[in-house]
């Protein structure tokens, strides 16, 4: 498994992700037309999946940080050690990516 | 090495002078701070996940409420705060990894520390605005 590019790589993508986040804080400070556009762009199907796929990234960065703070600490080098802390975070990161999602429009978020 | 070939007089050894110095030139300190940005993220992450959901699905007068209140305004700007300084750090990183001219590489630096700045600065602004109703 080599997924230390992918953290990096979702690194990257959060860096101007954040955009997104300053963008909402702004348009809410800005009033209700600067945050209809925020509104209009999170309804929209390419919005959608953009911040689908920055709460993926956030999660999977996450995790995977967390497996290098367990390296940083000097734990989990054996080979089946690596092997779950990878999986670990890969499959943490989309599972909690969906979880997200499910009590995002559980709550009413779809709208 | 002989003293000739030492660049400079210095009392130091070779070895001292770049002892802690990664490639950044700047020691551990990054490290450290990045590591420990990560970890704050990692205890908001929950809190901020809980208020992003507390907006969904309502309009801005209902979103400014809740933005502007004073626990969802701490947790956002240590959020922001934290996220600013962990994601500058990652992309020096990524930098020094893959710009090698110097001059570009210092210029890349630079816009970095700009961005991660702005964003920061924009972020906090908007909540000090939606929290004074100003």
């Amino acid at each position: 498994m080599a997924l230390s590019i992918v953290h990096r790589a979702t690194g990257v993508a959060l860096y101007f992700g954040t955009l997104l986040l300053a963008w909402w804080l702004i348009a809410a400070a800005l009033g209700p037309a600067a945050y209809s556009y925020v509104q209009a762009f999170t309804g929209s199907i390419i919005g959608r999946l953009i911040v689908f796929g920055y709460t993926w990234a956030l999660m999977h960065h996450m995790l995977s940080g967390i497996r290098h703070f367990v390296w940083d600490l000097g734990y989990g080098f054996k080979a089946n050690e690596r092997e779950a802390l990878t999986w670990g975070a890969l499959i943490g990161g989309i599972a909690l990516t969906v979880l997200i999602w499910i009590i995002a429009y559980a709550i009413g978020g779809g709208r | 090495m002989s003293a000739s070939e030492t660049p400079k007089r210095s009392m130091r050894t070779p070895l001292g002078r770049v002892r802690n110095l990664g490639a950044a030139h700047s020691g551990t300190s990054d490290f450290w701070r990045q590591r420990m940005t990560g970890v704050a993220m990692t205890l908001l992450i929950l809190p901020v996940l809980v208020v992003v959901m507390m907006t969904l699905g309502s309009n801005q007068a209902g979103a400014k409420v809740i933005l502007g209140s004073l626990p969802v305004a701490v947790i956002l700007l240590l959020f922001i705060f934290a996220s600013a300084w962990h994601m500058k750090i990652g992309m020096q990183v990524v930098i020094e990894d893959y710009v090698h001219n110097e001059k570009v590489k210092l210029a890349s630096v630079m816009l970095n520390n700009f961005f991660a700045i702005a964003v920061a600065l924009a972020s906090t602004y908007a909540i000090f605005k939606l929290s004074s109703g100003v």
